[in-house]
């Protein structure tokens, strides 16, 4: 038995704790640069978590691990590039 | 000889690893990463294009709701985790009990999504309104879509469960269910902070 499937508790009180930081940083910290990273960085490490303890890849075959956090790093890869260079290479709208 | 009913875990290699659920499921939940992988990023880069819309519109949603919604599915995909282990540990009889729970947090998500939906419509904010809320609606709608899906395998799920099916000899069918969801829970976990809090 896989040990974080005998506490999926503790994953789900890690989890409830990053989506109030989120939260947090989301309404006090909405001053725009750091708070995106912060944003984006919170959400990585809850998509990870759900990937590894929820949906059990942590102890799957690890092509089918690789595949799926390696969409999860590529995703965040492109939505930070997006947010911090989006600005200066995309045009303004009207 | 007996016709064995029950399908063994054909899927765990010699190392004890094991993917859950029907491997098919799989490529289907890596269609929907890569979709909503896209999306995400298209709404970021329109963002960039137009801030101060993305901006004024964001600003009308109840951040509190959307946190709501993200712990209601987080606990959810937390009670499908543990009917998962319980059937796997042969403790048929509380499975069921794990999955009602899951159910009546489904529902909840949808409930409050109801509220948002009509609070927006009332005030004539509609998928037209502007790009922000082209792709608020478009990405929310097609993510409840999958709750309510999700929310329907479960429901199955719980009416086999209470007939005590689901145990360590028989587990694909839970395991499907139980994948399916966390992915909705998965999918939510981008689309709450990029809607919700993100300036």
């Amino acid at each position: 038995m896989p040990a974080i499937l005998q506490n999926p508790h503790r994953t789900w009180l890690i989890l409830v704790l990053a989506t109030a930081t989120t939260f947090w940083v989301g309404v006090e910290g909405g001053i725009g640069l750091a708070a995106g990273a912060v944003t984006f960085g919170i959400t990585w490490i809850k998509a990870r978590l759900v990937v590894l303890d929820f949906m059990e890849l942590r102890h799957a075959p690890p092509l089918w691990r690789r595949i799926i956090e390696g969409w999860l790093i590529a995703v965040t890869a492109l939505l930070l590039t997006a947010y911090y260079l989006g600005p200066m290479l995309l045009p303004r709208a009207a | 000889m007996p016709i064995e009913l029950t399908a063994p875990a054909l899927d765990t290699d010699k190392a004890g690893r094991h993917l859950p659920g029907d491997p098919d499921l799989w490529f289907l939940i890596l269609a929907e990463l890569l979709t909503f992988g896209m999306f995400f990023v298209a709404y970021v880069g329109y963002r960039a294009m137009e801030p101060a819309v993305f901006d004024a519109s964001q600003r009308t949603l109840d951040r509190s709701l959307g946190v709501i919604n993200t712990l209601l599915l987080l606990t959810s995909s937390w009670a499908v985790v543990s009917a998962v282990r319980a059937a796997r540990a042969d403790r048929p009889q509380v499975v069921p009990r794990y999955l009602a729970g899951a159910i009546v947090l489904g529902f909840g998500f949808m409930v409050i999504k109801y509220f948002e939906y009509s609070a927006k419509f009332a005030a004539g904010i509609s998928l037209n309104t502007d790009t922000f809320f082209n792709f608020y609606f478009a990405l929310t709608m097609i993510h409840l879509g999958h709750v309510v899906g999700g929310t329907v395998v479960l429901i199955v799920l719980w009416s086999n469960a209470r007939n005590g099916r689901y145990h360590s000899g028989n587990m694909r069918g839970i395991e499907s269910g139980a994948s399916f969801w966390h992915l909705v829970d998965l999918l939510w976990i981008f689309l709450f902070p990029l809607l919700y809090l993100l300036r």
